[in-house]
């Protein structure tokens, strides 16, 4: 087999993924992007270990080290994206501005007292 | 046992592998186009599962049959569950989801396009005349599992306390902590 | 390899996924009956219902063809296709006969078996979110949960099996058999078979699917063919598991004349597994979805991890 064929493939599954890490809004979405983005990876690391059939076999090793961490990845990801939904109400990265929640407004409730202490 | 491994005949003929891996090769990308473009959240993740599927079936025209079952089984098993979860968690509807796409679309367009042509042109340039051969099946599980415990034992351990970080980690991030005084731990 | 042979083995690996869970169902209701104090089905084909089946299969199929209005029409019409699907393909890698009696012999054998059933939690999860059903969302997730947790204890004993065969090979496996195996991988088998359980969500772990908490989980919306190939998946998975379980713990077609009969033997095997299932149904109540899952992280893990590790002992000190 042609080597170019698994490199190409490799390489356009690559770019359709930076396309939906770019594009995505919704952070579920970038996610499974990049997934998209490690399994292209791994088709070439495959390929490229049948082409140089070296002793070490170390494209596929690596190719199942990356199935791991990838897995490993999708897992914390998606933990925080729950963690974040519950906080903020919301999975879009584009409105996940702020690196702290804001100070806790006094509750309006509570002004009557604090103007009759005052 | 190598030598028995190396001794079956693949199925297809040289020619055959090929063709069949373009036709797939063809499928998966479709699947992941559909993937990244749709706005129906669930969809997209099952356009995902084909496309993870058809990246096994080619790593098993690869030969590299270990690594097929192994994205079978962790990938479509479990992390597109995991995927799914997530997307159900976080009230997914049913139809198309006004929150799907960015504004950036024309540049991520253009920015994707530009670099697959760069690398396309780079990759078939670089290997225009190199031919793999698939005949001695590599990647048997026999095979890789003495590759796996023989020379990368350290890098296999190392993953393993990685993993166990990962749980450890994704446990303690979703607990859900003591509801406080203005109630930003609840979930409604 | 002939086309012919190809075809002829498809046809019976087909035959038997339409035969076999249908008589599993049809011993279900007849024990279930007998052990509750009634008779189940008489009617239906004349000597003691053996046609109930055959019956209910004329009334699915001539039922109305439902899909619920807000529901997404795709994915709830392929969700009962995705989750059968898997149980028809690991058939074809289950060897019943010495010799080549297997549908296919595959490499890599339990790793493609568990890898496939494992891709058909996609099925459930799919048919619950896209009934547009608070309980079939609910049921959805409660199965994918559960099939996640109870794969680990799967992999892990069928893992052991593999170490004490020096390969994940099925055919292998029998191949390397010895009747001591019995006794040693005991405990794999317990794990292996109640997590199996988990994983068809058969009672004591029917959770998922409990009608007096979630009307029918993720099936709610289901009805006519629909849901009986979700129900005939059921059936294919109890077979699958026993035929698993027979060939993994209890040695498969090995028994006297096992080159004539061999055959027989694991049906026989498979059969009183299945009808332990069917026992198990009528016996234990429900358990709560918490308890499932802590039976599964606290119980059944350590349980498959001590297997392992003996599994291991025994392999470098024989």
């Amino acid at each position: 087999m042609h080597l170019a064929y698994p490199a190409v493939l490799a390489a356009l599954l690559f770019c359709v993924g930076l396309y939906g890490v770019l594009a995505r809004r919704n952070a579920i979405l970038v996610l499974m992007s990049v997934e998209l983005m490690l399994n292209a990876v791994n088709l070439n690391l495959v390929a490229f270990d049948v082409w140089l059939r070296d002793t070490l076999h170390a494209g596929q090793s690596l190719t199942l080290f990356v199935i791991t961490v990838a897995a490993a990845e999708i897992g914390i990801g998606l933990a925080i994206v729950l963690a974040v939904y519950r906080a903020r109400g919301t999975s879009d990265v584009d409105r996940l501005r702020d690196l702290a929640e804001p100070p806790a407004v006094p509750d309006p409730a509570q002004l009557p007292a604090e103007e009759a202490a005052a | 046992m190598i030598t028995l491994a190396a001794e079956t005949r693949g199925f297809l003929s040289p020619a055959g592998v090929e063709i069949v891996f373009l036709l797939v090769g063809l499928v998966t990308l479709g699947a992941a186009v559909v993937t990244v473009t749709t706005r129906q959240l669930v969809h997209s993740a099952l356009w995902l599962v084909a496309t993870l599927g058809g990246l096994a079936v080619e790593y098993l025209l690869l030969t590299a049959e270990f690594i097929a079952w192994v994205q079978v089984l962790i990938y479509v098993g479990s992390v597109v569950v995991l995927l799914l979860f997530g997307l159900m968690l976080t009230r997914a509807p049913i139809g198309r989801s006004p929150d799907a796409d960015s504004g950036n679309r024309p540049v991520a367009l253009g920015v994707a396009v530009v670099s697959a042509g760069l690398l396309v042109t780079l990759v078939v340039d670089a290997f225009r005349s190199t031919w793999i051969d698939v005949s001695p099946a590599r990647g048997t599980t026999d095979i890789m599992g003495a590759a796996l415990f023989r020379h990368w034992v350290l890098p296999f351990e190392a993953l393993s306390v990685l993993l166990l970080a990962a749980l450890v980690g994704a446990i303690v991030l979703s607990r859900r902590t003591a509801p406080s005084a203005d109630g930003a731990g609840e979930d409604r | 390899m002939n086309a012919i042979d190809v075809i002829v083995t498809l046809l019976g690996v087909l035959l038997v996924f339409l035969v076999l869970p249908l008589v599993v169902g049809q011993t279900e209701h007849k024990v279930m009956a007998h052990m509750q104090g009634r008779v189940g089905p008489m009617y239906a084909g004349g000597f003691h219902g053996w046609a109930q089946l055959v019956a209910d299969g004329v009334k699915f199929a001539q039922k109305e063809d439902v899909v619920p209005d807000g529901a997404d029409r795709r994915i709830f019409q392929l969700a009962p296709a995705v989750a059968l699907l898997p149980y028809l393909i690991v058939l074809v890698a289950i060897p019943f006969a010495p010799g080549g009696g297997v549908g296919q012999a595959i490499d890599a054998g339990i790793f493609f078996v568990l890898a496939v059933m494992g891709a058909g939690v996609l099925g459930t999860l799919m048919g619950g979110w896209a009934s547009a059903n608070k309980f079939g969302l609910l049921g959805g997730l409660r199965t994918a949960a559960q099939l996640l947790a109870y794969e680990l204890p799967m992999l892990l004993t069928a893992a052991s099996v593999a170490m004490a065969a020096g390969t994940v090979s099925l055919t292998g496996i029998l191949d390397g058999f010895e009747w001591w195996w019995i006794p040693w991988q005991i405990v794999g088998a317990f794990v292996f078979f109640t997590a199996g359980l988990a994983e068809l969500q058969r009672p004591p772990f029917d959770a998922p699917i409990a009608d007096s908490e979630i009307i029918f989980g993720a099936y709610t919306e289901y009805s006519g063919l629909r849901f009986a190939l979700f129900m005939l998946a059921e059936y294919a998975g109890i077979v699958v598991l026993c035929g698993l379980t027979t060939v993994l713990f209890l040695g498969g077609w090995h028994g006297p004349f096992s080159d004539s009969v061999g055959w027989l033997w694991t049906l026989l095997k498979t059969a009183v597994l299945a009808f332990g299932v069917i026992w198990l149904r009528v016996t234990y109540p429900r358990l709560r979805e918490d308890q499932i899952q802590r039976f599964a992280w606290t119980v059944l893990i350590p349980l498959a991890l001590a297997q392992i590790a003996l599994t291991g002992i025994v392999k470098v000190v024989i």
